[in-house]
């Protein structure tokens, strides 16, 4: 009995993981190149929205998943060219961004489907052979593609920040760009790129969420899923290992908390709730005693000829 | 020259400009909607400054924003980010109502007296806590008020479920999430037979009084100081880690009085719908858009809080008569946002070419990036 509910909320919380692992890898290479983009949730609830819309529209679940990476890469592509192209103060447009997917996605929801509906959304897929495995396979082995693919992202981008020359540019950018800038890489380039991919990360956590675990859309989905992603990365200490960890404990609470509340079971939880977010500024807090730092230039626009 | 003078002032008016823009945006994305600008925005219009009852709807509703938004005045100039603001809304208006309902016997005003100070101090306490953390361990001010926000809704979703519910409801067996009602020696006075509370009052002679603690006091100079160069700050031997605590705490002091001054004036008791969104309506964000159409001056925040306000009032009016979700004008702000702190970099370089033209005034034409 213990047993199989412990199954059920690891199980969940593994995948409630989902959103907040590809919105914070995608904030990940953003700030690691020097861009702050506070706007995740305003781009995830975007990403939702477009995934649902398209999925309600033609029953293609890739379709959907392409217009929320389309969607958040163009979110990703106005706040690169307000961050990078016109200098502005990251934090504040952040805000911007996310006030603005905020209430864009819910009217557009509003006009454009109005009553809550559901979707089918991604299927589970269960590997063969490694679904069987008793406890492990229920745990880790059965849950649909977004979240293998989340979880996939999380060595993929250790590699490509640590193994590949492009990691290390984009450091560079991050930690001294004029002196990368020196080097001959084109900082603002890398910015925007960087930008644009963690937008369009921020479209599929969005999406995660409204085509693939949850299946249905409504006003302020993510309720600040997005703030959180942010704050991961700095808990993570700008590593996909750390960020693993972060996403885990967020996701695991929800999972316990989603559980309870199913149940019925009157307990005040909110302190449990309450946890993530007081543990997250502890860690953060403790970061500087483990002088772990952001990089350098995070927050501070390029110009060309200071130093 | 005379374009020149015209380049010069146009920083001054890029707020408004950048209403103007929002609302063009806004009456493009209405046709793609099918509907009518002309008639919405007239709606807007009539339902913000209609009649008395909508004009107070209107300034009752910028009474939170102008609190808020002169707290992010300060921090802002302070060179820290505060977006902390529903938690501090949230955190003032949970001790002030913990407050007057400990004390229902006190003479009114006395009631008052305490709650609204419970408030601010609430607010400052949740404000300087992410300054302390800043000056302490270096953690950076805006996860920290974020997290702040989320911790304050759960505190205050644990109390109103628990110990601060309104017995009444848990006799009825309801068990509505919400505290009794204040007493009513309590409520804020009104100024005039309609919604509109004391409060208004109290967050514009505020907001002289934040301009006279800026601009006209050695601990203002210090904070601006702090903000604009922190190395000269230093320089200078002034305790930057302390006026960092300081912005931070004055500005949740003034989220926080906000919050305790929506309960006493306006809904006589605190509830919650588990969100900081129940209570707040997005005042602690909107406040941040107000002070920034403010530039970030108190003076200025006064009409940008109440052009706000309209817009916040009048979209409601609006979606009653062409069904275009209020929502509209959430995405509008963002968008007043995203345009105003886009446009800063013309009035940088503005200051930049006016600090470079007294040594050489050749130098100025010189100058490539205009």
């Amino acid at each position: 009995m213990i047993g199989s509910i412990l199954i059920g909320i690891l199980s969940s919380g593994i995948r409630l993981a989902t959103p907040y692992l590809y919105a914070s890898i995608g904030e990940t290479f953003g700030q690691l190149s020097g861009v702050l983009n506070l706007g995740v949730d305003g781009i995830m609830l975007m990403g939702a929205y477009a995934a649902f819309f398209t999925v309600v529209k033609t029953g293609n679940l890739a379709l959907g998943l392409m217009a929320a990476m389309v969607t958040g890469a163009l979110l990703g592509l106005l706040m690169a060219f307000i961050s990078v192209t016109m200098k502005a103060e990251q934090g504040i447009s952040g805000i911007g961004l996310y006030l603005f997917g905020l209430g864009m996605s819910e009217l557009l929801f509003k006009k454009t489907l109005g009553a809550v509906q559901t979707v089918n959304g991604f299927p589970a897929l269960h590997i063969p052979g490694l679904s069987r495995i008793p406890v492990l396979g229920q745990i880790f082995f059965q849950h649909n593609l977004l979240v293998y693919i989340a979880f996939a992202l999380v060595p993929l981008a250790w590699f490509v920040l640590n193994k590949t020359p492009f990691g290390l540019r984009l450091r560079a950018v991050g930690q001294n760009p004029q002196a990368a800038d020196s080097l001959g890489i084109n900082v603002n380039r890398m910015r925007y790129g960087t930008v644009i991919l963690g937008g369009l990360l921020s479209g599929v956590a969005g999406a995660s969420l409204s085509i693939a675990l949850l299946n249905v859309f409504q006003q302020n989905l993510t309720n600040g899923m997005g703030f959180i992603a942010v704050a991961l990365v700095y808990f993570g200490g700008w590593r996909p290992r750390g960020l693993l960890i972060g996403a885990l404990l967020f996701s695991m609470v929800n999972a316990l908390q989603l559980w309870v509340q199913v149940r019925g079971i009157n307990i005040p939880s909110d302190f449990a709730l309450m946890m993530p977010y007081v543990i997250t500024i502890l860690v953060l807090a403790a970061m500087a005693k483990r002088r772990v730092h952001a990089p350098a230039a995070l927050n501070v626009p390029f110009e060309r000829g200071e130093s | 020259m005379n374009q020149r003078k015209l380049w010069d002032l146009l920083p001054r008016f890029t707020p408004i400009l950048a209403v103007l823009l929002a609302l063009l945006v806004g009456a493009i994305m209405l046709i793609a909607l099918g509907t009518n600008p002309w008639i919405a925005y007239e709606a807007l219009f009539v339902g913000a400054f209609g009649s008395t009852n909508a004009l107070a709807d209107t300034i009752v509703k910028a009474t939170p924003l102008l609190f808020v938004g002169l707290g992010i005045c300060i921090a802002f100039r302070g060179g820290v980010l505060n977006i902390g603001g529903e938690g501090q809304l949230v955190a003032g208006a949970v001790a002030a109502t913990a407050v007057a309902l400990a004390v229902p016997t006190l003479p009114g005003w006395l009631i008052i007296l305490v709650s609204l100070f419970a408030g601010m101090l609430a607010g400052g306490i949740w404000g300087g806590l992410a300054g302390f953390l800043k000056a302490q361990f270096h953690v950076n001010e805006i996860l920290s008020t974020i997290m702040l926000n989320y911790i304050a809704v759960f505190g205050m979703n644990y109390l109103l479920r628990g110990p601060m519910m309104d017995p009444l409801q848990a006799k009825l067996g309801s068990f509505i999430p919400q505290t009794a009602r204040l007493p009513r020696a309590a409520d804020l006075p009104r100024l005039i037979p309609t919604r509109l509370h004391l409060g208004a009052a109290i967050a514009v002679v505020l907001a002289v009084a934040v301009y006279i603690l800026l601009w006209r006091t050695t601990i203002g100079f210090r904070i601006r100081t702090v903000g604009k160069n922190m190395r000269a700050a230093l320089g200078a031997g002034i305790n930057v880690k302390g006026y960092m605590v300081l912005s931070l705490l004055l500005a949740g002091a003034l989220a926080g009085l906000g919050g305790a001054v929506e309960v006493l004036g306006l809904h006589h008791r605190m509830f919650t719908d588990g969100s900081a969104f129940g209570f707040t309506g997005s005042a602690g964000f909107n406040g941040i858009v107000a002070a920034l159409f403010g530039q970030l001056h108190p003076i200025g925040t006064i009409p940008a809080s109440f052009l706000l306000g309209a817009l916040l009032t009048g979209a409601n009016k609006m979606q009653r008569v062409v069904q275009i979700p209020s929502a509209l004008f959430g995405a509008l702000n963002g968008l007043i946002v995203l345009l105003v702190v886009g446009s800063e970099i013309i009035r940088r370089r503005q200051a930049r070419r006016i600090d470079r033209e007294p040594k050489a005034v050749k130098m100025a034409s010189k100058v490539k990036d205009e």
